[in-house]
């Protein structure tokens, strides 16, 4: 399949494994040079915060004892450095919503830079013209 | 470490989970002239799928792929 059409991802969870799951989507797209937009919703936009982003954010509990036994002994890049990567490599942008901004009680100066703005669900979907995935 | 004499630049991505492998070479590539030539090391069985994805896409050129011992090393052309 050779298509450039946008990946578009709403991201809702939180934990470094489905950010980690997320963040290797997103420099996947970028390098077969398909464009990607992505709304952060709720604990996904919480772990985006500038002063928390790198620390760390547990696992989803289907990984259960033994799963978070091996997540932590897994050594790849960590899924915020993955985006940078894609921001430099392609065309990405990152909005956060701006009902999980209310919600949360997040300022835009309290995001990490990779996010470019803050976005209604409105805006976001006129922007992700395929089928969005959440994860 | 492959038989190739022309390579411009070797990087060695093995122990590197995917995709480090295929991000080491798109950052090579970028950094290169049109004609390098680039090998990649690489011990990530996603990297048999990624890079000649990667390279078609790009309109690079595979070189070849040789597997050895402990590692694969993919050879990739800069061709625009």
């Amino acid at each position: 399949m050779d298509t450039n059409e946008t990946l578009s991802l709403v991201l809702c969870s939180g934990t470094d494994d489905r950010l980690t799951g997320a963040a290797v989507l997103v420099v996947g797209a970028a390098a077969m040079e398909r464009p990607v937009e992505v709304l952060l919703q709720f604990w996904a936009l919480d772990a985006f915060r500038a002063d928390r982003i790198t620390k760390d954010h547990g696992v989803s509990p289907e990984a259960g004892t033994e799963g978070k036994a091996r997540w932590d002994r897994h050594t790849g890049t960590h899924w915020s450095e993955m985006l940078r990567q894609a921001r430099g490599i392609g065309n990405v942008s990152i909005h956060a919503c701006s009902l999980s901004m209310d919600v949360l009680g997040i300022d835009q100066d309290d995001l990490d830079p990779l996010v470019d703005d803050v976005r209604g669900v409105a805006a976001f979907l006129a922007s992700a013209d395929g089928g969005i995935t959440f994860v | 470490m492959t038989q190739v004499t022309d390579v411009t630049r070797s990087i060695d991505a093995r122990g590197m989970p995917c995709p480090g492998p295929l991000m080491s070479l798109i950052g090579a590539i970028r950094e290169g002239s049109v004609g390098d030539v680039i090998e990649v090391l690489s011990t990530d069985a996603g990297s048999f799928t990624d890079i000649p994805a990667w390279v078609a896409k790009a309109s690079h050129e595979i070189v070849a792929v040789t597997e050895m011992d402990d590692a694969t090393a993919f050879v990739v052309r800069k061709m625009r």
